[in-house]
């Protein structure tokens, strides 16, 4: 079983490392999480942001849940907010587009603009 | 949705969205039935609110007039031979029970409740999350309270420490519930990780 001393241990080495991690690039990411994203697949999409992050080091970006967003058919969604308040939208989200997002956006400050929700707005009116 | 754990995420953001500091989260089984009971200490609702809850056309939102998160439950319940129910106290808490058949081929197998409880802990790291686990085998338990207290000024959303809460409550799952339910996508039947 894993012990409470493992977490002491694990404990004990963090401790150490606190005082030199680096802070922010100033972005903060939010997933839809109502029972519309969650039954869209919001929850692998979450787990792979983390994962992302946690490979590149950035534990300083914070992923948060939020509640309907009100679109629920694009869903699942994640919203990336940067330092000065502007919101990317990025919409049908999954694992490996999650992924792209925070190698694109939050590691290279680059907008994946096909994901977002003009291009899927635009895309579903051309189809009309 | 495809998994009990998945019920139970949306049903915990019900209880953060009523204000909760605290959230039980327990499942046992009793007999052939799998019991999941989330419990909070959030605002509570009014008897009418109660009565309405189990609507699909009630939701506290403003977005948007239908939720859902209710009527799925008591449906995957229902659908596998279980029962729903749900109490309620206003400025006390509210507590959500389902109880599913085992052995039903109606029934959601519980899935990977090891990422719903830490998918919860990051986004909500304040909250404090209990988990409790019961079978006829063994019984097992997990607060976040307990673990933060071990931790002190290191915080519980550090990679290391969540990796450690998977691991840990997919060994409970297994010591619990292996050869209860049969299932592969819930940490049972992974021995050899």
């Amino acid at each position: 079983m894993k012990s409470i001393q493992e977490l002491e241990e694990i404990r004990n080495r963090m401790r150490d490392q606190m005082a030199t991690r680096e802070k922010s690039g100033g972005y903060r990411i939010v997933v839809g999480m109502a029972t519309c994203g969650i039954a869209a697949g919001a929850r692998p999409v979450m787990r792979a942001l983390i994962e992302e992050l946690q490979k590149r080091n950035r534990n300083d970006v914070p992923v948060t849940m939020t509640g309907c967003i009100g679109v629920c058919r694009l869903e699942p969604i994640v919203e990336v907010i940067a330092a000065d308040g502007s919101k990317t939208t990025y919409v049908k989200m999954d694992e490996n587009k999650a992924r792209r997002v925070v190698a694109e956006h939050i590691i290279n400050g680059n907008v994946c603009v096909d994901l977002t929700i003009g291009a899927a707005e635009k895309q579903a009116k051309s189809k009309e | 949705m495809q998994e009990l754990s998945l019920h139970i995420l949306d049903l915990v953001r019900n209880s953060i969205a009523a204000g909760a500091t605290k959230v039980i989260i327990s499942i046992y089984q009793k007999g052939n039935f799998l019991y999941i009971s989330i419990s909070d200490n959030g605002k509570g609702m009014d008897k009418d609110t109660l009565r309405s809850v189990e609507s699909p056309f009630m939701t506290s939102r403003n977005t948007r007039k239908v939720g859902l998160g209710i009527p799925l439950f008591k449906a995957a319940a229902e659908q596998s031979g279980g029962t729903f129910e749900i109490e309620s106290a206003e400025n006390v808490g509210t507590r959500v029970t389902g109880s599913f058949g085992i052995d039903s081929i109606d029934r959601q197998p519980l899935g990977e409740l090891y990422e719903t409880v830490t998918a919860l802990i990051i986004s909500d790291p304040d909250i404090n999350y209990e988990l409790r686990l019961e079978s006829t085998k063994d019984a097992y338990r997990m607060d976040t309270k307990e673990v933060k207290d071990v931790l002190g000024e290191v915080h519980i959303t550090e990679p290391e420490v969540m990796e450690w809460i998977r691991e840990h409550i997919k060994e409970g799952i297994r010591t619990v519930f292996g050869g209860v339910l049969n299932e592969v996508n819930s940490g049972i039947g992974r021995n050899q990780e």
